[in-house]
């Protein structure tokens, strides 16, 4: 755990500093944190999407029960959709926050240096490196 | 019954044309406060960034907001309700389809996009591939994925004036159209992104506040019984109970049912693929306000899609089948009418008021996105085309906004000629076509590029170029062109292709030559180092614009 820090102090970061931060386990880890739950909740909302419409294709019948008065499975299912897209938004963003967003600025204040984007950067670092 | 409503038809045409000055006032209020907040915005506008991005100045929240502005288009508000009011459930897909999609551009390509790219959505596809071929080719399918959203909105503009003006000519059709076309080229010359970003800030607050005032009211009417409204809605339509079970559209054939299918991908995977769309997240500061902003367009309009079933099933529940086709065929007037109706009918003023302020909405509707539309693809035409790929990185950023600003009036000439040509399409389903376009061209290269190191410009080639044709082709040859009566060129049939939809046969061919050009020719130049650049920029913000 000990990234590598580019050897300008200022300016854009070179190509050879991307690289060794990529290589970083760090970068690593911040990587895995965020595609381990990304891809396989896409690959999950998809599922569920194409079943509700594949279920609306070929089971007429299970989709066209009533559930209370007029409204349906089909109306049901259809506003579940909402939900769980709602539910989802919220769940990646409180992921994002608590996972991703300290080690991202992490990585980037070491990779920019300091002075490069004013002293904002570099509060924020010293903040996320001391709670890290 | 049919005859009592026969005559209802009448008195819709007759009233509409008499409260005409009151819609006309709310439409030009509207026109030059907007006007007037796109000069304030362009005394604002100096550089390329404030052009292209509005200076990446907005917060998440205005992002949001305006995203939500520029996406319900003319397309979410009349085509939907009108689809919903026509056929009932099968019309809901594309709100839940228009919905979803979000997931795939907060997930995967909001926050990575604002990080590689600066002012289009070829700036990312091209960051670690070879520049010239690659922005030719997003520059080109950027341009006809908004050329197809652009036609969808002008033939929502015209299929209003038909009602607003109570005839059903085609010079005062004409006339709106251009009068679109004209507005939305002075949006984006005179304001670039600052002025399009607040006309659609603009548009969302009134069109989520008419949308509510007209749900208000319908439930109002219903007891706040959803249950009743449906029932209502079944028994009017003629079709009953089948009115509120999916297949009334898409479920009489299997090829139909195909098309559903169809239908469905396109949706959910076109969205984050729309450029115009994609270059919204280059305005915020940073990837997380870029997050943010997704948030809040997910919130904003999920609220708006849950409410066309209010206004798609009450314009079924409250007016028959009749009065909605005879104003439009394809149902495209459902919501203003809906809203003269519940407002006390053609008769009344609260009907005519309701009508006005709901039109109004509508052109404001249309006014917002045909401005995003037009930024995204001028935009792309100067900062690919023109400055890297014909100047080769030479022209200042004077010439190249200066090239912006030529191209966007030229797209709306182009536009206006097509809305001209294009009047019996129910929109909903013109932009389900951009849609499928989009997944097919932009999507697979999008995310190839973002997450496959191997990636590399054949396959950017392949897939971009593949998907397009594919897609456009298979449209050329769908029953959408000819052979049907609501077909573009009703009198001709050259149409093989039997699917209206061509997603599900594009979007594969699109995913699969970006891996088979891709095997196919030698991995690029320096490519794990570029990759690296990439992928740490895009995850962490690190050198990003």
């Amino acid at each position: 755990m000990d990234p590598a820090r580019p050897s300008a102090s200022s300016g854009p970061p070179s190509a050879d500093s991307y690289a060794e931060v990529q290589a970083s386990a760090e970068f690593a880890q911040l990587r895995r944190s965020y595609r381990s739950f990304a891809f396989p909740l896409t690959v999950a909302f998809i599922t569920w999407y194409l079943l509700y419409v594949l279920l609306s294709n070929y089971a007429g019948g299970f989709m066209d029960t009533k559930v209370v008065g007029h409204i349906n499975v089909a109306l049901v299912f259809g506003l579940a959709q909402f939900a769980t897209t709602f539910g989802i938004a919220v769940w990646y963003s409180r992921h994002a926050n608590a996972k991703l967003d300290s080690r991202a600025d992490a990585i980037k204040a070491r990779l920019e240096g300091p002075g490069t984007r004013g002293a904002d950067d570099t509060d924020d670092t010293e903040s996320t490196e001391a709670t890290a | 019954m049919t005859a009592l409503h026969t005559t209802g038809v009448q008195v819709v045409a007759v009233g509409a044309s008499e409260h005409r000055p009151l819609i006309i006032t709310l439409f030009s209020v509207f026109v030059v406060a907007t006007l007037g907040i796109t000069v304030w915005a362009g005394r604002q506008t100096k550089d390329a960034t404030d052009f292209y991005a509005g200076g990446r100045s907005f917060s998440g929240f205005q992002n949001g907001l305006a995203i939500s502005g520029d996406y319900m288009s003319a397309a979410s508000f009349l085509g939907i309700a009108g689809s919903i009011a026509l056929v009932g459930y099968d019309g809901f897909l594309y709100s839940i389809g228009f919905l979803v999609a979000w997931l795939v551009a907060l997930l995967l390509v909001a926050e990575p996009l604002r990080n590689s790219g600066r002012f289009t959505m070829a700036d990312a596809l091209a960051f670690r591939l070879r520049q010239r071929p690659v922005r030719t080719a997003a520059g080109i399918s950027t341009i006809v994925v908004s050329i197809f959203y652009l036609l969808a909105q002008m033939v929502g503009a015209g299929a209003l004036v038909a009602l607003l003006l109570g005839i059903t000519g085609e010079g005062p059709r004409r006339l709106i159209v251009i009068l679109v076309g004209v507005v939305m080229v002075l949006y984006v010359t005179i304001g670039g992104m600052k002025g399009t970003t607040w006309v659609q800030m603009v548009k969302a607050v009134l069109l989520i506040g008419g949308t509510l005032l007209i749900t208000f009211l319908v439930f109002a009417k219903f007891n706040w019984n959803l249950s009743s409204l449906l029932g209502a809605a079944a028994e009017k339509s003629g079709k009953g109970a089948a009115f509120l079970e999916p297949g009334l559209k898409y479920g009489v054939t299997a090829t139909s049912k195909i098309d559903f299918i169809s239908l469905g991908l396109a949706l959910v995977l076109g969205t984050a693929g729309l450029p115009h769309i994609l270059i919204r997240f280059y305005t915020v500061p940073t990837a997380r306000a870029a997050r943010t902003s997704v948030n809040w367009a997910i919130g904003i309009i999920g609220c708006f899609y849950l409410m066309t079933i209010a206004l798609g099933f009450g314009a079924a529940a409250l007016l028959t089948p009749e009065t909605i086709t005879t104003s439009n065929a394809a149902g495209n007037t459902a919501a203003p009418l809906l809203a003269q109706e519940i407002g006390g009918g053609a008769d009344s003023t609260g009907g005519a008021i309701l009508l006005a302020v709901i039109s109004a909405v509508a052109f404001a509707t249309i006014l917002a996105v045909v401005a995003g539309l037009t930024l995204a693809s001028s935009s792309s035409f100067a900062h690919d085309l023109y400055a890297n790929v014909i100047r080769k990185g030479t022209a200042s950023e004077k010439e190249e906004v200066a090239a912006a600003k030529i191209a966007a009036v030229a797209i709306g000439a182009v536009a206006i000629l097509l809305g001209i040509f294009a009047g019996k399409l129910n929109i909903a389903f013109l932009v389900a076509l951009a849609f499928a376009v989009a997944a097919s061209a932009n999507l697979p290269t999008l995310l190839y590029s973002l997450f496959w190191k191997r990636f590399n410009t054949t396959g950017a080639l392949w897939s971009i170029y593949g998907g397009l044709i594919t897609s456009v082709f298979l449209v050329v040859f769908s029953p959408v062109v000819s052979g049907k009566e609501t077909a573009m060129f009703p009198g001709v049939d050259f149409h093989w292709f039997p699917l209206e939809n061509p997603g599900i046969i594009s979007i594969p061919v699109g995913f699969l030559l970006g891996v088979v050009g891709t095997l196919l020719s030698k991995p690029e130049e320096d490519a794990d180092r570029k990759y690296a650049e990439l992928e740490v920029r895009s995850l962490t913000g690190a050198g990003a614009h």
